[in-house]
């Protein structure tokens, strides 16, 4: 290795480290405004434009305020949870490729760079189960271990549905996979490149991916580590200070790169929706205006594209949570053990259906797979309908009174 | 010499990290050195060019088993005062005598084979590619048998930690 | 450039394999005795791999990594039904010390 070569290294480092900590703030300010918005507010709106600077306030708010240990904690461990919990968060960036320059993305292109991202994701686990440990608080205690089933069990959802990609680009390198989006659609349509969402496949990993998403971030209906109306805060708790804002940097900053992984896996990476190759050449073979203007956008779109598919899956973290209600402990479960699981490895089954014998035995195989689905979940549907309607429509009478 | 260094750094941390998992008293610590022990043995991994059971020796090890052991460790409360407080040994000699004895002996057998050569540099080997195309061909009878192994030992986990209907 | 040698590998790997067994026979919570034999699992592991860099065919390097492989499986197998029994043993007992849980001896 040359020096030459480290100075790359530290530029790529600095750039990947910069776009995810220069995002935070805005993060933190869309999710507030969006979320009022979404619930009929305003948010804040005071500070700076649009309320732009609230998350410096914020950030400056937390630094002065007085970090408090609990007497009964263990000192060495409870300091140490919030980095544990901030660090996996920053590394698991690492094999991201945000545009098509080598030089200057990803961090680090190795072959095994799917696995890598699974292996940091599941050492976030131990910030957030220490965290709860260390506080000795029940209500911390709670949320730990609530958090260290939740991420062990989605975990096993999300190596499913990342295994679609990994099987269908035939490779573990993020660069591989995005060139493999990067051909035509289906083979066939040329100006549309062939995104591993608009496969059948690839639609239902995507879906599944999504949702073991918002469980590994214990992001809502998934947020039970963090509920606030059963458990306080959950793991953070007994957090003050910069302490409590290296956790919620951790959380913010594991939503951009689990949302980085989904990109590049399913949404195509920092390729367009639109394949502009034709105009390109046109440019290349003309002078003048069009030259510049396929080299800018050569630059800058692909950062572009990547930037806004992040935020658009960013905005559905949002919507949801404003959608739905938290999850039971045992529904989370059940949806993780008995749901995402089994259709994750039919779905996978139907991947080697489709890449050993063709499409045609494979879509057959998703009718047949969804059709006993559908009959199955049809012949229980009405009943349960009915029984909730009967019973929210009868006042509650006690049974003697019934029987009298 | 790069090398070198690296792995003299990490072979100290991973024996003084072995060292701590059993004198430490306190469980959870126990086992969060062992998650320390583990991860500086898949960078040794990656130095012995076997990527793929770095980044499994991770994500399996420190990513799946410990944060179970965590999880009972945490539930059983034993990382609790009163039950560090039952934890009172490192005195029994016995122990201590077959474990040098055991040293002892694989030590000269690791001295015998000094002459069995020096590693050599194959930096496509421990691909996840070249291992699966092996695992799936060659050892895809012992791989069912793992396979088994572990569909046996989820049911069976299963089953013992049912609560039974009293 | 000149590599770490074989024996460094093994050395390590045999005072891994040591400390486990110590842990194993001194520790009381049979928790950490599992932990103990993890370390032990990952000695061997190491040395597998050690082995297999040694080998002069890649053939014979690639079935050390499968060797390790199939270790990593077994050892999150038996954690599983380990755990599980631990946990079995709390539940009965309100202990998980080893030297109480004797019923079979007397």
């Amino acid at each position: 290795m040359t020096l030459a070569d480290l100075g790359w290294v530290l530029l790529r480092i600095a750039m990947m480290l910069g776009f995810l900590l220069g995002t935070l703030p805005v993060v933190i300010w869309l999710e507030r405004r969006v979320l009022a918005w979404f619930q009929n507010r305003i948010g804040p709106n005071r500070l700076g434009p649009f309320g732009l600077l609230q998350p410096m306030a914020d950030a400056a708010k937390l630094f002065f305020k007085e970090e408090i240990i609990p007497a009964q904690a263990d000192r060495l461990i409870w300091s140490l949870a919030p980095a544990l919990s901030l660090f996996p968060a920053l590394a698991a960036a690492a094999t991201i490729p945000w545009g098509p320059n080598r030089l200057l993305t990803p961090v680090a292109d190795v072959d095994i760079g799917i696995l890598y991202f699974l292996a940091m994701s599941s050492l976030a686990a131990y910030g957030v189960l220490l965290a709860g440990w260390a506080s000795n608080n029940k209500y911390s205690l709670l949320g730990g271990l609530r958090a260290s089933a939740q991420v062990i069990s989605y975990e096993l959802g999300m190596g499913l549905a990342l295994a679609t990609a990994i099987l269908y680009a035939g490779s573990l390198r993020m660069t591989d996979i995005v060139a493999m989006q990067s051909e035509p659609l289906w083979g066939v349509v040329p100006f549309i490149p062939n995104w591993l969402v608009f496969t059948p496949w690839g639609l239902v990993g995507a879906g599944l991916f999504f949702v073991c998403m918002l469980a590994e971030t214990n992001r809502a209906p998934f947020d039970l580590p963090e509920a606030e109306s059963e458990l306080v805060a959950g793991y953070q708790t007994e957090y003050s200070s910069m302490k409590f804002a290296a956790f919620f940097m951790g959380e913010y900053i594991a939503i951009l790169a689990i949302s980085g992984i989904m990109t590049t896996c399913f949404l195509g990476g920092y390729l367009s929706p639109v394949n502009f190759s034709p105009i390109q050449s046109f440019a290349e073979s003309s002078e003048g205006v069009w030259h510049v203007l396929a080299g800018v956008s050569g630059a800058l779109a692909p950062p572009f594209w990547f930037v806004a598919k992040v935020f658009a899956l960013f905005f559905g973290f949002l919507w949801v949570r404003a959608t739905l209600l938290r999850l039971r402990y045992d529904q989370l479960m059940n949806i993780g053990w008995r749901f995402l699981i089994p259709v994750g490895l039919v779905n996978l089954a139907l991947l080697t259906v489709y890449i050993v014998w063709g499409w045609v035995p494979s879509l057959v195989g998703y009718a047949v797979v969804g059709a006993m689905y559908w009959v199955r979940s049809a012949r229980h549907r009405p009943e349960v309908r009915q029984l909730t309607y009967t019973r929210a429509a009868q006042p509650y009478r006690p049974k003697e009174a019934s029987n009298v | 010499m790069f090398e070198k260094v690296l792995f003299f750094l990490l072979a100290l941390i991973a024996i003084s990290t072995a060292v701590g998992v059993v004198a430490n008293r306190n469980p959870v610590r126990s086992a969060l050195l062992l998650v320390m022990n583990f991860i500086s043995l898949a960078i040794l991994y990656f130095m012995l060019s076997a990527q793929f059971l770095g980044v499994l020796q991770v994500i399996v090890y420190a990513g799946a088993i410990m944060v179970l052991f965590l999880f009972v460790i945490m539930l059983l409360n034993l990382g609790s005062p009163e039950a560090i407080a039952q934890e009172r040994e490192l005195k029994r000699p016995l122990a201590w005598l077959v474990a040098m004895g055991l040293f002892s002996v694989l030590m000269s057998q690791a001295l015998v084979l000094a002459s069995y050569g020096t590693p050599q540099l194959a930096p496509d080997i421990g691909t996840a590619r070249t291992i699966g195309l092996v695992l799936f061909t060659q050892w895809a009878f012992p791989l069912l048998l793992v396979a088994l192994l572990l569909t046996v030992g989820v049911i069976g986990s299963i089953l013992l930690a049912r609560r039974r209907p009293a | 450039m000149e590599s770490v040698p074989l024996n460094a590998y093994l050395t390590l790997s045999a005072f891994m394999f040591a400390m486990g067994a110590v842990g194993v026979a001194l520790k009381r919570n049979p928790i950490v005795m599992f932990m103990c034999i993890e370390l032990m699992l990952n000695a061997c592991n190491l040395a597998f791999l050690a082995f297999a860099r040694c080998q002069p065919t890649p053939q014979e390097q690639v079935a050390g990594h499968v060797f390790a492989l199939f270790v990593l499986g077994i050892a999150a197998a038996e954690v599983a039904v380990g755990l599980a029994i631990i946990t079995v043993i709390f539940r009965l007992r309100e202990t998980i010390d080893v030297d109480a849980v004797s019923l079979l001896r007397e």
